[in-house]
């Protein structure tokens, strides 16, 4: 089973939830890609109002409304609103279907503020996922590099983070992440450089690292050859194309009575 | 239509041996790629860059499969003689050219002498617009994509050039496209072309005889290029255009 970690609703065909995430599956089918991780909305903002992120975890309740036997969703928070983040977990994760949670570039995890975020997620036995980047021409205020992921996970150890897109430069990202057992590698959301799986699977281990796309606004094709045309072992391919993640959901889709499918 | 062959500057690639390379372009169904090398990118001896790839393309292991195109560095001092030598010594059916990397802009009087120069002796131009994401570029050597602008006014004064783009479209809308959509005798490669079903909506942008087969490999893994057709699930006819008909196309008319 190919399973993606990282998908949106975004650069995608479509009007509503419903009709993106008929497209996305559209495509995931042609490549073979049997289950995707959808979070954010329409039409995204870096720094959500409580608001906001509300009305983008509506629109992705909406796309599993129908197509929840193929998709899990994620919650969109923000650390700037911990109050009202906490809430929005217990309405997606806890009440409703959701299984992981999503933070953006809205304010760096290496700050503690996150902390109470993070400890609710780990009790619901939610995975979070952190979009982190080291960028050579300067990130975003709020955006977290894999150093920050690092300091999250050294505060956090029984927590399960997703380090998103491996920081981008995936030679530093893999280091940086590389002795916090509880960190998992993304591979999605960067060009299919050659060597980035490879030295993730040797680095961090094969059991660490995670198919992902970042699509629509990423090809399927593009991220999915990052481990179909890597030299690694097929039983490391199978590990990184879905049964690593279909691991980390398991408790939680467990507690809710739901399998991977 | 786009593949490079010696070291990239800053990792080892899987890749990067060229028997390695032409056996998995090989797994997967290519039977011709056109090649630069990157030793062309940082180089100044592009001579000898150029007759290594030359000399790497004839050798027996590459069974025919690589096509080489020789680099052009207008900033040199007579740089005509390397493209001659392209031309008449090496026969090589076209040029690879690195804007960025050589420092000069596409309004630059170099270039469009480059151009026509080129056009006169029937050979395709290629030009990369980018070679790596620049928000993972070495901090030492920070390269910007190509400013493509000016190509449409350096065109109309070389109508009959032939120009294919590398690595100038990040998705199927604005970017190069607003710039060169209306430009004919220009194509593109789809090998840094992202969004789910890229290589459709390009198409429906720009027609598909505009459309050309390209992987940037061994840089990225050769694999996403081929998948990204199955992404797209494009009709044959469509598929042999960019697989192969328009590159044909291409050589044929400079022959």
């Amino acid at each position: 089973m190919i399973l993606d970690v990282h998908c949106h609703l975004s650069g995608v065909p479509g009007s509503t939830p419903d009709e993106r995430m008929a497209r996305l599956v559209d495509y995931a089918d042609r490549i073979g890609i049997d289950r995707l991780c959808i979070y954010m909305g329409l039409t995204w903002s870096h720094a959500p109002t409580p608001e906001n992120f509300r009305k983008q975890n509506d629109e992705v309740l909406d796309a599993l409304e129908h197509w929840g036997h193929r998709a899990f969703g994620f919650v969109y928070v923000s650390p700037h609103f911990v109050k009202e983040s906490l809430a929005e977990l217990d309405r997606c994760v806890r009440d409703g279907p959701m299984v992981g949670v999503k933070l953006w570039v809205a304010r760096r995890c290496g700050e503690a503020e996150i902390d109470p975020i993070v400890e609710r997620a780990t009790e619901l036995k939610a995975v979070v996922f952190q979009h982190t980047w080291w960028k050579a021409n300067g990130n975003m205020p709020g955006e977290s590099t894999p150093d920050d992921l690092a300091q999250l996970a050294v505060r956090q150890p029984q927590a399960t983070l997703i380090c998103g897109h491996t920081g981008g430069d995936w030679e530093r990202g893999v280091r940086a992440i590389r002795s916090c057992k509880n960190v998992y590698a993304d591979l999605a959301g960067g060009d299919p450089m050659a060597g980035q799986t490879e030295m993730a699977v040797r680095e961090l281990g094969a059991e660490r690292v995670l198919y992902g796309s970042d699509a629509g606004g990423r090809s399927f094709a593009s991220q999915l050859a990052k481990v179909t045309g890597a030299d690694i072992p097929p039983e490391a391919k199978r590990l990184v194309l879905g049964e690593n993640t279909a691991r980390l959901l398991a408790p939680i889709l467990k507690a809710k009575g739901r399998s991977i499918g | 239509m786009n593949v490079h062959l010696s070291r990239w500057p800053f990792r080892r690639l899987p890749l990067d041996e060229t028997p390695a390379l032409v056996r998995k372009l090989r797994e997967l169904g290519v039977a011709s790629a056109w090649c630069g090398s990157f030793d062309a990118l940082l180089h100044r001896d592009v001579a000898a860059v150029n007759a290594r790839l030359f000399q790497t393309c004839s050798d027996p292991t590459a069974a025919g499969m690589l096509v080489p195109f020789g680099t052009v560095n207008p900033m040199l001092p007579d740089w005509e003689e390397d493209l001659r030598r392209c031309h008449e010594v090496f026969r090589m059916r076209g040029a690879r050219l690195y804007p960025n990397y050589h420092g000069y802009k596409l309004d630059a009087p170099p270039f469009a002498r480059l151009m026509q120069l080129a056009t006169d002796r029937n050979l395709i131009v290629q030009i990369a617009a980018t070679m790596e994401d620049e928000r993972v570029h070495h901090p030492l050597v920070r390269v910007a994509p190509v400013d493509l602008a000016p190509l449409p006014d350096v065109l109309k004064a070389v109508p009959t050039a032939r120009v294919m783009l590398l690595n100038a479209l990040r998705g199927p809308h604005g970017g190069a496209l607003s710039v060169l959509g209306k430009a004919e005798q220009v194509s593109f490669d789809i090998a840094t072309l992202e969004n789910v079903g890229g290589v459709a909506e390009l198409i429906e942008q720009v027609s598909a005889d505009r459309v050309l087969y390209g992987s940037h490999a061994p840089f990225f893994y050769p694999d996403a290029a081929a998948l990204k057709l199955k992404e797209s699930a494009l009709g044959d006819d469509v598929a042999r255009k960019v697989i192969s008909g328009n590159a044909n196309r291409m050589l044929n008319r400079g022959a």
